[in-house]
């Protein structure tokens, strides 16, 4: 039988979480509920110097200011923050040496993820941090990396080890009072990963996290902070799932890059969080702050492919304030049954002939809502700055939506700035002309399909363009060449 | 006192001295409360983002002023299109100038709202669509609670008013600062045809403050053709509300041209309800100094097989600002939509800033929508081309600017209403091109 858009369609609908199983570990969880005496807790309980103490506190403070924000083109329950966990750690062994000490449920977990620590550090050599419910479990390749001088660890290792370098960065590119989520996030984050890149430095190999959220009833409040120093080079894999519950579970992530003069990082998300069933219960709730920082001549690239999570909510950002600097941003937002997606980024143009592209494509099934939402901000300073946006949506079922809502401010003659947006389904005259030069229906979708996200998927790493073409859970027979 | 808390206190004094009927001073009374609980917006609403309205709410207004009747055509003349015949609806500080007009009850009606809406035989036409299109937003509602004056159009089934309707608002400055309220119905039942040009002018350096709304209603196969010269003086502040209502093949455009004012905001509504239905909104927009210029447009596809174009030219110089925002919104069931937004934008100096927003909300899937934004710079290749052809500097840029606002201007269906554009842009630019283009 001809596969039509139809059974995309269907199939789309119909995939089901496969991420959704739930590991018993016996686990170390706070009791619910958020005060002063729960941020000093956790702080206690990770050790931290008074200096970190008094940070999360302040910004613990200020959150007590704020009111949940509302602006974004996505309906939802507003999360209880008092009942919530705010810490929760597999509770076994507080930390593991190598990979043979850790729980082997728990390296079970990550196998069924299909992301075997084994497997990936023989075949992609990729240097693995894995943050389960809030707490980085294993670090993998440290030593490899430590000939380098690189520095990748968890955030809370950072903070005991290298606290200078912690204190030097944390909170300058996304501070603690930016917004409502990242002040909760400064206030209780309970882990998260760090790395540094020395100057000069290129990383040899792909640095890599894992989050996962077991414990029911908790939050993930996770941290990342990456510092590539003068002329450095990493690129930084980030991935993420949840079990299937029928609660909404909330993420509230933070993630700063800072790029030094001549630097470059590219991070990289696979998001695939539990996102509810197909009647719309359950899901995370995915709201991040993400930021990065050019200086002069250096780049940050986010490329994202969206696929889970119930709520989205995150602007992968740039600042780009020394001359010369460079960001871009590759996202594929997917979304299907009653999934809401309210993502894409901010372009802020601070120096000379700074240059940001942003690539968007957001495909739409069942009776989701996609959205894209980003900002290109060229300041008055930011002589011959340079934007090109495009944000192309794809439409299956008519139950389902797609918007865009750019803004554009430019406030220098010499800028250029163009957006274009696009908003269609799959063509039948597309899939006729297919069909004329021999190519079945199947294929054309499967062709159309993978042509409309290509741009994105080619700026993936190899071994997570894979994983991400899993993920889109479209049959792309053939057509992946 | 502010602006609101004066308005507010002014309702009761100013509903006590007009003769409306029961059904009008309900709608009033109801407008006033939506203003009263709104307010003016101000720039934490998301659609006034980038427009702040502090400045022009801040001088104490007097609400009302008694007309002029000095004035005589000779000294305004200049504000008409002269060289065509034309129906002429004339208000001197919102006061209808009866020896300046010519209107008609030929066939068609050409007129006042203060007649249609007191007099018995338009109550008809009143009652099916005074305030039926506008929706109740604060700033449309404030105009509904105190709009007494205005032009009414009303083409019956298949008439084509024979020549172009315009609509000139002066204010003399007779009072040290005026606000104006004027409101405009215009209903073009089946296959009607009318155009329509409106302009705002003040005629001295006193400030003033118009908060219009012009209610469209194009029926069947009707088409519309509206222009808009927005060219008033420095402490001109205009907010224009117009909200149309288009039915099955009906086509509406309208042109908005903003070379001047302190604030201009053009709120412009389109809804869709029936199939087969064109929108054109285009704009130019040509400012310097100070002055801010915000296009808030919406369309709104509630019908299958419709189209919509918008397009949006804007020249920025000196300090002055542009806003653009425009949404798209594209029901579940109008499918085959095929919308298209563009806007394009030049910076010509420093300090002007240029905020952008084309916004799509789509929610059927076999639709074709697109929009593009940029803001760029004249080409300089294409300047030193034409100055070895020994065209001048500022002569060049003035042709590149013509060139880039051209697409616009094209579409404009009255000759000499285009060749007077052309002329204002010239104007601007402070050149003589010496030819029509």
């Amino acid at each position: 039988m001809a596969y039509t858009e139809d059974d995309l369609e269907k199939e789309l609908a119909t995939k089901e979480y496969k991420y959704g199983f739930y590991t018993d570990i016996e686990s170390e969880t706070f009791p619910v509920g958020l005060n002063e005496d729960i941020v000093r807790a956790i702080s206690k309980k990770k050790e931290e110097p008074e200096w970190m103490t008094e940070w999360r506190i302040e910004a613990f403070r200020y959150w007590q200011t704020l009111e949940e924000p509302e602006w974004a083109n996505v309906h939802y329950e507003k999360p209880d923050f008092q009942n919530i966990s705010y810490y929760s750690a597999p509770s076994k062994k507080p930390k593991y040496d190598s990979l043979d000490e850790v729980d082997p449920e728990l390296l079970d977990t990550f196998k069924r993820l299909g992301i075997s620590i084994d497997e990936q550090k023989k075949l992609a050599g990729v240097a693995v941090d894995v943050v389960m419910d809030s707490v980085s479990v294993t670090t993998t390749f440290k030593k490899t990396l430590a000939e380098k001088g690189i520095i990748f660890c968890s955030i809370s290792e950072a903070i005991k080890e290298h606290p200078e370098l912690v204190k030097k960065y944390i909170g300058t590119v996304v501070p603690k009072k930016d917004n409502f989520y990242a002040a909760l996030n400064s206030a209780v984050f309970s882990d998260g990963s760090f790395c540094y890149i020395p100057k000069g430095v290129r990383c040899p190999m792909e640095l890599s996290t894992y989050f996962r959220i077991n414990q029911a009833g908790t939050g993930q409040f996770e941290r990342t902070l990456v510092v590539a120093d003068e002329g450095s080079y990493v690129s930084y894999l980030e991935g993420c799932t949840a079990p299937s519950r029928d609660e909404n579970q909330l993420h509230a992530a933070v993630v700063e890059l800072i790029a030094l003069d001549d630097a470059e990082i590219k991070y990289s998300t696979v998001q695939n969080w539990y996102p509810g069933n197909d009647e719309g219960k359950g899901g995370v709730y995915n709201f991040v702050t993400k930021r990065g920082l050019c200086e002069k001549n250096a780049k940050i690239s986010w490329t994202q492919v969206e696929t889970g999570s119930a709520v989205t909510w995150k602007y992968p950002s740039c600042v780009l304030k020394g001359d010369n600097s460079i960001g871009e941003f590759y996202s594929i937002a997917v979304t299907n049954n009653f999934q809401q997606a309210d993502t894409g980024t901010k372009m802020i143009h601070l120096g000379k002939n700074t240059k940001s592209t942003i690539i968007s494509k957001g495909i739409s099934a069942g009776q989701s809502q996609n959205s894209y939402r980003g900002l290109v901000q060229i300041n008055s300073r930011a002589e011959n700055a340079r934007n090109f946006s495009q944000c192309d949506s794809l439409l299956m079922g008519n139950k389902c939506g797609a918007h865009t809502f750019p803004y554009i401010e430019a406030k220098n003659k010499s800028a250029k700035v163009e957006h274009e947006a696009t908003t269609s389904k799959i063509g039948e005259d597309q899939i006729f002309y297919c069909n004329q030069r021999g190519i079945d229906t199947e294929k054309a979708i499967a062709l159309i399909v993978n042509g409309f996200s290509k741009e994105v998927l080619n700026k993936l790493p190899m071994e997570f363009a894979v994983e991400a073409q899993k993920l889109l859970e479209i049959s792309l027979e053939g057509s992946v060449g | 006192m502010s602006l609101k808390d004066k308005l507010l206190s002014s309702y009761l004094t100013f509903q006590e001295n007009t003769s409306f009927d029961n059904s009008i001073l309900d709608i009033k009374d109801q407008a006033i409360k939506v203003f009263e609980t709104e307010g003016f917006p101000s720039k934490k609403d998301e659609n006034w983002k980038y427009t702040s309205l502090n400045s022009v709410t801040k001088p104490d207004y007097s609400l009302a002023a008694t007309g002029d009747d000095a004035i005589e055509f000779k000294d305004v003349k200049q504000y008409f299109l002269n060289d065509i015949d034309t129906f002429k609806i004339v208000f001197i500080d919102g006061v209808y100038s009866s020896y300046l007009s010519e209107t008609t009850h030929d066939g068609v009606d050409v007129c006042l709202l203060s007649s249609a809406l007191t007099k018995p035989k338009f109550k008809q036409v009143i009652d099916v669509y005074f305030n039926k299109i506008a929706k109740n937003e604060s700033l449309t509602a404030l105009n509904t609670a105190f709009a007494k004056e205005g032009a009414y159009i009303y083409v019956p089934k298949s008439m084509a008013v024979n020549k172009p309707i315009q609509i000139v608002h002066l204010s003399t400055g007779n009072e040290a600062n005026l606000m104006l309220q004027p409101r405009n119905l215009i209903v073009a039942e089946e296959n009607a045809e009318v155009q329509v040009i409106e302009r705002h002018q003040s005629l001295s350096s006193n400030a003033v403050f118009t908060n219009s709304v012009t209610e469209i209603y194009a029926g069947k196969h009707a088409r519309v053709d509206y222009y808009k010269i927005q060219n008033d003086k420095e402490n001109a502040s205009l907010i224009d509300n117009s909200h149309i209502d288009q039915q099955e093949s009906s086509e509406v455009s309208v042109h908005t041209f903003s070379f001047g004012g302190k604030l201009t905001r053009n709120n412009l509504n389109y809804y869709q309800n029936g199939e087969h239905i064109n929108s054109i909104l285009k704009g130019v927009t040509i400012i310097e100094d100070k002055q801010h210029v915000d296009h808030n447009t919406l369309v709104h596809h509630k019908q299958p097989n419709c189209e919509s174009h918008q397009d949006y030219k804007g020249i920025f110089d000196d300090k002055s600002t542009g806003v653009f925002n425009g949404k798209v919104v594209v029901d579940a069931i109008a499918q085959k939509i095929n919308a298209y937004q563009s806007n394009n934008n030049i910076l010509v100096s420093d300090k002007a800033s240029i905020n952008s927003k084309p916004q799509l909300e789509i929610f059927a899937d076999d639709v074709r929508c697109s929009h593009g934004c940029t803001i760029g710079q004249l080409d300089e290749d294409a300047l030193f081309y034409m100055r070895t052809r020994g065209i001048g500097k500022k002569e060049g840029r003035a042709l590149l600017m013509y060139a880039f606002a051209n697409n616009v201007l094209e579409s404009v269906k009255i000759p000499q209403l285009k060749a007077r554009i052309t002329n204002l842009i010239a104007e601007k630019l402070g050149v003589n091109i010496g030819f029509d283009l």
